[in-house]
């Protein structure tokens, strides 16, 4: 991940501007978020309605559950892209369980289990045999997809327990859904986590700089196993709200998946070569990325139209702040 | 002649041998010469993009575009076929060709003069290539009635006993031996991807040699866009959905160092009809192809653990030591 391409790159000499522009980052991500609001209400009727913005949080809560682990594993200099096939696998591990009689407690276990081996199993690949983690990741991207693809074909798995169904589809109080208030729970959560604790403070050592995080006694491969377990059982946690919110399990559940919670992480201000990054600003991002997408359908255009505004979003947070200093400086 | 039994690329020539006897003992007629001609010209998109996709990885990059342009391309040859009947494949060929280099060209000026991470690029071009296709269709279909004989026919036609997709394949092949062993650009996609800052003292522009690796990979998946809209007759906004995945599994396979400036062109071609002949046995002895996405991400995953093996021995060892160090403490 980390490519010096000229020698004038030292990452770990970024520190009070980096700072600053980080703070302002978020600031401005926060204007882009409420701007879209306002331009959201004035285009569609039906936008300001309390139910209609509770319905619109279901576009982003369980992508931003894993977007949460992601930040951090990103941060310190990785990146998982196999979290959609996560899901697809522990859904069809759900679904098969369902299909002999188990219970929701059971269900909820094997999602979560399922979760978290396939994060070790990453884990293990990366850490322990010191092999690329974009390469890995793209590899058991086909693989537990594929092993979905090996057990259902082009079937489905029906009938979970109707208990099963609160985690997607349940609501806790008023328009606040069960999904929406896990959100909020995770979120700050993985704030403590990383920006209050000595765990989260080697994330970032790890991120700028390896070599000397081993240096400083940290347990740089521990720690990057425990992200990628993290990873893994944060995909699990969304497989089951997803499975529970659609009630049904096909192979391709989340596909391409990935890519949006990379695309909410980067947007979030985490720099994809490790090193930087912040929950508030992941947070934020969740919500432009829920409310461009929810008000794009109240607007009837397609899904895959959307795609077009993702993508662009992904390489325009990225490319615009450069191409804005590239112009200042000449 | 040791180094060269050693070599990765004798032990997938080996292993494809294995691989090629144990099915023929049950089903001679899968190595019958037709047959293998039939599946080298299956395999014919994959090597393509695989070639391109190797100049990418040896510069220590990623392109995983090469799907989704390989679509766009193949539907506005479609498109424009089904407008105008008239135009011969001579222009279409060109457009293909010149509208994927475009879209490399693209990803490349995003690396190069803006320094994004290239898989951060080619993620998000990968989805807006892929919603342009959408775009310029309204999702409809370009069925094989409204294609032209010649549009369809040309990647088909029959010489010298293979048809032309086949010959095109073996062209661009023989065409990166040279490329790679033989031009100055060839010699620096290793060295950009070996060493960036050596490359940088020795005077080769890294950025700009990343972007023509960017080209030489979206021109490619250009021509595959049209040969495989003419091959299959179809275009739709689906088309080789997920096939970037299978393009770099076919790079690791063949021996490419995802870290870059490691690998070589025949370590690829042995990798794509690896993963081709894995891909048309699965019917023959009967395997759903269902089976074929775990296969293909489990060839990924033992590929790129081979190959960490292979490279540990000549390792850099104080910073081995270092981290092995650092994992005790």
């Amino acid at each position: 991940m980390s490519d010096a391409t000229s020698p004038r790159h030292i990452p770990d000499r970024l520190q009070s501007n980096a700072a600053r522009l980080l703070k302002s980052w978020e600031v401005l991500l926060l204007g882009v978020a409420i701007l879209i609001f306002i331009a959201n209400s004035f285009a569609s009727p039906y936008f300001l309605n309390a139910w209609n913005l509770s319905d619109a949080t279901f576009n982003f809560t369980e992508k931003a559950m894993i977007a949460f682990a992601m930040a951090l594993l990103i941060i310190s200099g990785e990146i998982d892209l196999s979290v959609a096939s996560i899901i697809a696998l522990a859904s069809t591990a759900m679904g098969a369980a369902a299909q002999v009689g188990a219970g929701t407690t059971e269900l909820v276990l094997i999602g979560l289990v399922v979760g978290l081996a396939a994060g070790a199993f990453n884990g293990v690949l990366v850490t322990v045999m010191g092999l690329p983690s974009i390469v890995v990741t793209i590899g058991t991207m086909s693989l537990f997809r594929g092993i979905s693809y090996i057990i259902l074909g082009d079937g489905a798995y029906r009938g979970y327990p109707s208990d099963f169904a609160f985690f997607g589809q349940g609501y806790v109080w008023w328009v606040f859904s069960f999904e929406f208030l896990l959100f909020a729970v995770l979120a700050v959560i993985y704030y403590v986590v990383l920006h209050r604790t000595n765990f989260g403070r080697t994330i970032y050592t790890i991120g700028n700089n390896a070599t000397a995080a081993s240096f400083s006694g940290i347990r740089v491969a521990r720690v990057k196993f425990i992200l990628f377990l993290l990873t893994g059982l944060m995909a699990g946690v969304a497989a089951i709200c997803l499975t529970s919110r659609l009630g049904s399990t096909r192979p391709s559940i989340g596909f391409g998946w990935e890519l949006e919670v990379v695309t909410m992480v980067v947007l979030g201000g985490v720099s994809i070569l490790g090193g930087s990054g912040t929950i508030p600003g992941v947070v934020i991002a969740a919500f432009v990325m829920g409310l461009v997408t929810f008000g794009l359908g109240l607007l009837n255009v397609p899904g895959i139209v959307m795609s077009i505004f993702i993508g662009a979003m992904l390489i325009g947070v990225i490319a615009l702040p450069r191409l804005w200093d590239m112009w200042r400086r000449s | 002649m040791i180094a060269f039994l050693k070599s990765r690329e004798a032990i997938l020539a080996g292993a494809m041998l294995v691989l090629l006897a144990l099915i023929s003992s049950r089903f001679p007629g899968f190595v019958a010469p037709d047959n293998l001609a039939r599946v080298f010209t299956d395999t014919s998109p994959l090597l393509l993009l695989a070639l391109g996709q190797t100049v990418v990885i040896l510069t220590r990059c990623i392109d995983l575009s090469v799907a989704a342009n390989l679509a766009l391309t193949g539907m506005v040859c479609a498109m424009l076929n089904a407008a105008m009947p008239g135009v011969p494949v001579i222009v279409i060929l060109a457009i293909a060709v010149g509208l994927g280099a475009i879209m490399g060209a693209f990803n490349g000026l995003l690396v190069w003069k803006l320094a994004i991470p290239p898989i951060v690029v080619t993620l998000g071009t990968m989805t807006i290539y892929r919603g342009i296709i959408f775009l310029i269709s309204n999702g409809e279909w370009v069925n094989a009635h409204e294609m032209s004989k010649a549009f369809t026919g040309f990647p088909r036609t029959v010489f010298l006993g293979l048809p032309v997709m086949a010959w095109i394949a073996i062209a661009i092949a023989s065409g990166f031996f040279l490329l790679i062993a033989r031009t100055p650009l060839g010699r620096s996609f290793y060295a950009v991807g070996g060493n960036p800052h050596a490359a940088v003292y020795a005077g080769i522009d890294v950025g700009k040699t990343q972007f023509w690796a960017f080209v030489i990979s979206g021109a490619l998946a250009g021509l595959t866009g049209y040969l495989w809209v003419a091959r299959y007759a179809v275009a739709y906004v689906d088309i080789a959905a997920g096939f970037e995945l299978e393009v770099v599994a076919a790079c690791v396979i063949g021996g490419i160092s995802i870290a870059g400036g490691a690998g070589t062109i025949l370590g690829t071609i042995l990798g794509a009809l690896f993963l081709g002949i894995v891909k048309n046995a699965l019917p023959v002895v009967d395997i759903s192809p269902f089976w074929q996405m775990a296969i293909s991400g489990a060839a990924i995953i033992t590929a790129v653990a081979f190959n960490a093996r292979s490279a540990k021995a000549k390792g850099r060892i104080i910073l081995r030591r270092a981290q092995a160090h650092g994992a005790q403490a």
